[in-house]
């Protein structure tokens, strides 16, 4: 089994540091960085795929080459080896470049599964790993919430969540999946995980590399951001008093007509 | 390193060393420091956070990679230290004590002894104490009573020891016993011995009700007519007091990095609490007699981690005043962490002095840094002999 999994550097959602640069961009020198959730539980999933059916988990990361930090986390995990695609001409591409570079990287590795995250916490622009699937040509599973690939079948099976619980599709391999939460906690890396991640292999590939007129030709991307709000901060919570019989009637009804139980 | 956590400094850490405190202190944060209060007040060997160790390569740390191990300094290991006791006192003593027991046998094992016993403590599979202090031999270990007699090719034990840490769960003890009672200097009569602690005439007589490091269980030990084979000696006969001063050099940088930790732990507890408590209508922290508490605490407790630093860089580039570092660390640090912790109770006035709150923990915790591995008096004698001998 040969996973490859899209991992992006994004700020720690624990630093609470993250801030906009000049141009609307991320400024990636304001917080440190981790490996975007979903991806991370992507990673972990395909790590305990391999534990169990041999083979091997490389990923692969479109980000300045300061990410190789956060990519030796992944490879602290326990993955193989990483990719990273790094060009000067690449900071603030849009979703469709990145979609055409991640495709076009992906597509000189070999791989039974290619997982990437639902989303990431950074842009979440969560069309990312769908676009890549589009590109290849490759069946998508968006959603996962557990990976059953079948190596005799050469067929994945996933467990989709959806609005009432999920849905079981089945696709041929290799296929390109989306990952969430729902897959389960990721491992913390061993000292000897961290140790020997020094040691792993990365592929540094620019875009002249991947052998592909990437960037448009005019050097403006065709989506630009034009404006950046913080979201708006949260109303006053309403207090309710009363007896307790009345009050928890108060706040199931509450509930209730919001449709929430 | 994430800017809401703890200030930790940087400067002549090298990369690995960087890498593996920030994994023990997410280790510490995320597993280790929900865990703390339960296992204070359990008084239980917490088997969970042995396991939580091993898994995560954090016993590896001073052991040599053939062994298993990381092959990491003496700065490494405390710097791990210190990260699993700003969380847990008791967690941070279990690697400290793990490693203690392990250092006689790396520094006086045969490489055939060193493959038997070092790869099962590296992985944690394996754990170790250390055994020198009797009812009536504590600060003076010319006062050692237990006899090990040669017979054939075993020792045949006979005595007990007191206050061992871990000695209760550990798979191996390393015994100190009087091999030699004839020679004529008291420092010669002493002999590193392992012992299996299946081996029948090996008793826990009991363990001791404390006042904090309250998950490391503390043993008493009788032996009777405890036979083990002279295989297991390490060094030579005569030895096993040089081999405890040596043990020493390395370890007592251990029970420093412990106190410094909790202290770390203390600052860091009572900066929130003064940033949160309000009082007189603004928080505690703005007032200035919480503030010059809060930045003695904080800036004796940089003076006394970089001071235990500076010993571990003497120490492992094998400075011929080995003790004396050692001893000035653990005398600095520890005290630092009783004072500290007095005053983090002090911040929290009245909540401080209840478990509703870690800082009452963490100043009975700190109280053992005083004590064990050489009583701070025991620390002062050797700086004061070390000063002597050099005027």
């Amino acid at each position: 089994m040969r996973i490859l999994v899209m991992t992006k550097p994004v700020p720690d959602p624990a630093a609470n540091a993250e801030r906009l640069g000049p141009n609307l961009r991320l400024d990636r020198a304001a917080s440190p960085t981790v490996v975007n959730g979903n991806d991370e539980y992507g990673l972990e999933a395909a790590l305990q795929l391999v534990e169990r059916l041999g083979g091997e988990v490389a990923i692969l990361t479109m980000a300045p080459t300061t990410g190789i930090e956060t990519m030796r986390k992944a490879l602290a995990m326990g993955a193989t080896r990483g990719v990273l695609v790094a060009d000067a001409a690449l900071p603030g591409a849009d979703i469709p470049t990145t979609i055409r570079v991640l495709a076009s990287a992906a597509a000189t590795q070999e791989f039974d599964l290619l997982l990437g995250g639902l989303d990431t916490s950074d842009g979440a622009g969560g069309a990312v790993t769908a676009g890549v699937a589009a590109r290849l040509g490759l069946p998508l599973v968006s959603a996962a919430a557990l990976i059953e690939p079948d190596e005799a079948s050469r067929a994945v099976r996933v467990r989709r969540l959806s609005a009432k619980g999920y849905d079981v599709l089945e696709a041929p391999m290799p296929a390109v999946i989306s990952c969430t939460q729902a897959l389960g906690t990721p491992r913390y890396p061993t000292l000897k995980g961290i140790m020997s991640a020094r040691s792993r292999q990365i592929t540094t590939l620019s875009l002249a590399d991947l052998g592909e007129e990437l960037l448009p030709p005019d050097g403006q991307w065709p989506s630009r951001v034009l404006e950046v709000q913080p979201p708006p901060g949260r109303a006053a919570g309403r207090t309710i008093t009363g007896a307790a019989a009345d009050a928890a009637r108060e706040i199931a009804d509450f509930l209730a007509d919001r449709r929430l139980i | 390193m994430t800017h809401n956590g703890p200030v930790l400094g940087s400067t002549r850490l090298t990369e690995e060393q960087l890498l593996l405190r920030e994994a023990v202190r997410v280790l510490a944060d995320e597993r280790v420091a929900p865990r703390a209060a339960a296992i204070d007040r359990e008084g239980t060997f917490p088997e969970d956070i042995r396991q939580l160790l091993a898994e995560h390569d954090v016993f590896a740390i001073p052991f040599a990679e053939r062994h298993g191990g990381l092959g990491a300094d003496l700065l490494t290991l405390i710097l791990a230290i210190e990260q699993l006791s700003r969380a847990c006192a008791t967690t941070g003593l279990i690697l400290a004590v793990q490693s203690l027991g392990a250092i006689p046998i790396q520094i006086a094992g045969t490489e055939e002894q060193q493959d038997r016993w070092l790869p099962g403590l590296a992985s944690g599979e394996k754990l170790i104490a250390f055994a020198l202090t009797e009812p009536d031999a504590g600060s003076d270990p010319s006062g050692i009573r237990t006899r090990a007699v040669r017979d054939g090719d075993d020792y045949v034990i006979d005595g007990g020891k007191r206050f061992i840490s871990h000695a209760s769960i550990a798979d191996y003890v390393v015994v100190f016993a009087v091999t030699n009672p004839e020679a004529p200097k008291p420092s010669r009569r002493l002999s590193a011995i392992l012992v299996e602690t299946d081996r029948p005439g090996f008793k826990v007589a009991r363990t001791e009700h404390k006042m904090g490091v309250r998950g490391s269980p503390t043993a008493e030990l009788a032996f009777d007519r405890l036979r083990v084979p002279v295989a297991n000696r390490l060094g030579e006969e005569g030895q096993g007091f040089a081999i405890a001063m040596q043990t020493f050099e390395r370890s007592r940088p251990g029970i420093a990095a412990q106190a410094v930790g909790i202290a770390q732990g203390a600052v860091e507890a009572a900066a929130a609490y003064a940033n949160q408590r309000k009082q007189f209508g603004r928080p505690i922290g703005e007032l200035q007699m919480i503030q010059a508490l809060l930045a003695d605490m904080d800036a004796s407790t940089e003076a006394a981690r970089h001071l235990l630093y500076t010993a571990c860089e003497e120490i492992e580039a094998g400075t011929a005043d080995a003790a004396r570092w050692a001893a000035i660390a653990k005398l600095v640090a520890g005290d630092t962490a009783m004072r500290v912790t007095t005053d983090a109770v002090q911040v929290f006035g009245g909540y401080g002095y209840i478990d509703e709150y870690p800082v009452e923990r963490m100043m009975r915790d700190a109280k053992i840094t005083q004590l064990y591995e050489g009583t701070q008096q025991i620390q002062r004698l050797i700086v004061a002999r070390s000063l002597l001998s050099r005027s």
